[in-house]
């Protein structure tokens, strides 16, 4: 008895562990396929279509600006109040356009929008193919012989690293001008001055750093999404709990993805 | 050439797990011939199926469609394989975000180098011989249950195929469109010459299409032979599946106590 309950938890821990690699090299072989397809695709009768990659971009990218927009705009408004009243405590507020410029650009507007993507795409990814796989739409794709990686996963990968960090450019400039809304009349500047002066203050390598976490935060939202989706068994109830397990799974790699580089990228 | 079978499957074995669901599976479908898969729910008639297009590889045995080993064929061959094939699924399995007429298109868009106006045609051809004429602007939604699986045909032929799969063709139909999709199988044969596979529990519909028969039961094939033979058969499951009989279960006593008391294994 007492055998068993040592061997119980191992068992398990070893079951849980096998599903964790399966899942993550199925993720793998889903983005190595997607590439695949989306270079040379088109030569092996499968080509990842232009049209649905502008679909894909237009649905998880320019339909996504004006929440994109409302919340950078907003964060960068309380990121201005927070650093004011904070700096303010050492009488350093003519130091906020720097704290607010780095934080902006190399933080808080590639998460936001990663997590408001996550959010929104990563979501309807797993419920979009979710449910074509639940009612035998990804097997009549395969059977009409149009690989289902290459329809359903290429262009929203595609579409995915290309938007994101775009939006995340927007939600950049949309963050500093919320602070520069809220901090130029307290530092007793004008709007315009602020924003050069956070020109002044950014190095080209703040704004890489942001944009590169937006790429990787891509990736996982996509993988993430597709991968689920393609995972759905169990009908209408499949998809739900694959639409929010997209979601959790893809913010809380995101979050911990982003952990880890700002670690390495600013030692 | 006639003497080729389009489908040549031999000593198929499949196993979900430690059920064994398919046991030394041998079937071979000639041109030209329609064949239908009978059999209860569980009779591993699904996975069969499944083999037969390619969906599922097979771990042991042989499944050769139009010549091409499904195991060994390359991602072209494959590719080639399925330009010649047709299939329409149980639930017609139409794209919910494509209209009725884009759906039947998709096929020839994807394969060929057909321009707009000819893909439109061809696909309003195929609409019209599955009698659904007119309707290609609908979205699949605005469909009744028959109406869904003659659209599903008719994505099914658009490429002309050599083998046309079909499921369950009247399952959750009232019996006069059942009767209708019926006749449709038997003119596609006529008119395309295409080799035809249903896969059916419905009795009355397998008698009126059938040139042969294949029934299984639990993984095993009972029988392969015309509609008169599998009438004619003396095999008691396959009369207990012609006459609606309850099966009679013989209870193996210590298989019984096993399946209570074993421990599950997650």
């Amino acid at each position: 008895m007492a055998f068993e309950a040592i061997i119980k938890p191992i068992n398990r821990l070893g079951r849980g562990s096998v599903a964790a690699i399966a899942e993550i090299g199925y993720a793998g072989a889903i983005l190595f396929e997607s590439l695949y397809f989306a270079a040379v695709g088109w030569r092996r009768g499968q080509p990842v279509r232009f049209s649905a990659v502008f679909e894909q971009m237009r649905q998880v990218g320019i339909d996504a600006i004006p929440i994109v927009l409302l919340l950078s705009f907003t964060v960068g408004l309380m990121l201005g109040i927070q650093f004011m009243s904070a700096l303010g405590e050492f009488g350093a507020q003519s130091q906020v356009v720097v704290a607010v410029a780095k934080s902006v650009t190399r933080e808080f507007a590639a998460l936001i929008t990663g997590i408001l993507i996550a959010g929104r795409s990563g979501s309807a990814f797993a419920a979009r193919i979710g449910s074509m796989n639940v009612s035998q739409e990804v097997d009549a794709l395969a059977v009409i012989g149009i690989d289902p990686v290459r329809y359903l996963a290429a262009p929203s990968l595609v579409a995915m690293l290309v938007m994101l960090p775009t939006l995340t450019v927007l939600s950049n400039v949309m963050a500093i001008l919320g602070a520069a809304l809220y901090c130029s009349p307290l530092l007793d500047i004008s709007p315009l001055v602020y924003v050069i002066q956070t020109l002044n203050a950014l190095e080209l390598r703040d704004v890489f750093e942001g944009l590169s976490k937006s790429v990787v935060f891509a990736l996982i939202i996509t993988l993430v999404g597709v991968s689920t989706g393609f995972g759905v068994s169990g009908g209408a109830e499949g998809v739900g709990r694959a639409t929010t397990r997209a979601v959790v799974l893809s913010i809380t790699m995101l979050v911990v993805s982003d952990m880890v580089f700002s670690f390495f990228l600013n030692r | 050439m006639s003497a080729q079978p389009v489908i040549d499957v031999q000593q198929l074995n499949v196993w979900f797990g430690k059920h064994h669901v398919l046991h030394d599976v041998d079937f071979r479908v000639m041109p030209g011939e329609i064949r239908v898969i009978m059999g209860g729910s569980g009779s591993g008639k699904s996975t069969l199926l499944r083999h037969l297009l390619g969906l599922l590889r097979p771990r042991s045995g042989m499944v050769s469609i139009l010549g091409t080993n499904i195991a060994k064929a390359s991602t072209a061959e494959t590719l080639r394989l399925r330009r010649q094939m047709g299939v329409s699924f149980q639930g017609g399995a139409l794209f919910t975000s494509m209209t009725v007429g884009e759906n039947v298109a998709l096929p020839l868009r994807e394969h060929t180098t057909l321009d707009e106006n000819t893909m439109r045609i061809m696909s309003r051809i195929k609409l019209e011989v599955v009698n659904l004429g007119g309707f290609q602007d609908l979205m699949p939604s605005q469909l009744s249950g028959g109406m869904v699986k003659r659209a599903a045909l008719a994505r099914a032929i658009v490429m002309d195929p050599k083998l046309l799969f079909f499921d369950e063709p009247s399952a959750g139909l009232d019996p006069v469109v059942s009767a209708e999709l019926d006749e449709l199988i038997l003119q596609l044969r006529d008119a395309m010459r295409m080799s035809i596979v249903v896969v059916t529990h419905e009795l009355e519909s397998a008698f009126k299409i059938a040139d042969t028969i294949t029934v299984l039961d639990r993984g095993v094939v009972l029988l392969t032979g015309s509609v008169a033979e599998v009438r004619a058969s003396s095999n008691e499951r396959i009369q207990d599946l012609l006459n609606r009989r309850p099966r009679k279960i013989e209870v193996d006593t210590d298989e019984y106590l096993r399946r209570l008391t074993e421990v599950d294994a997650d």
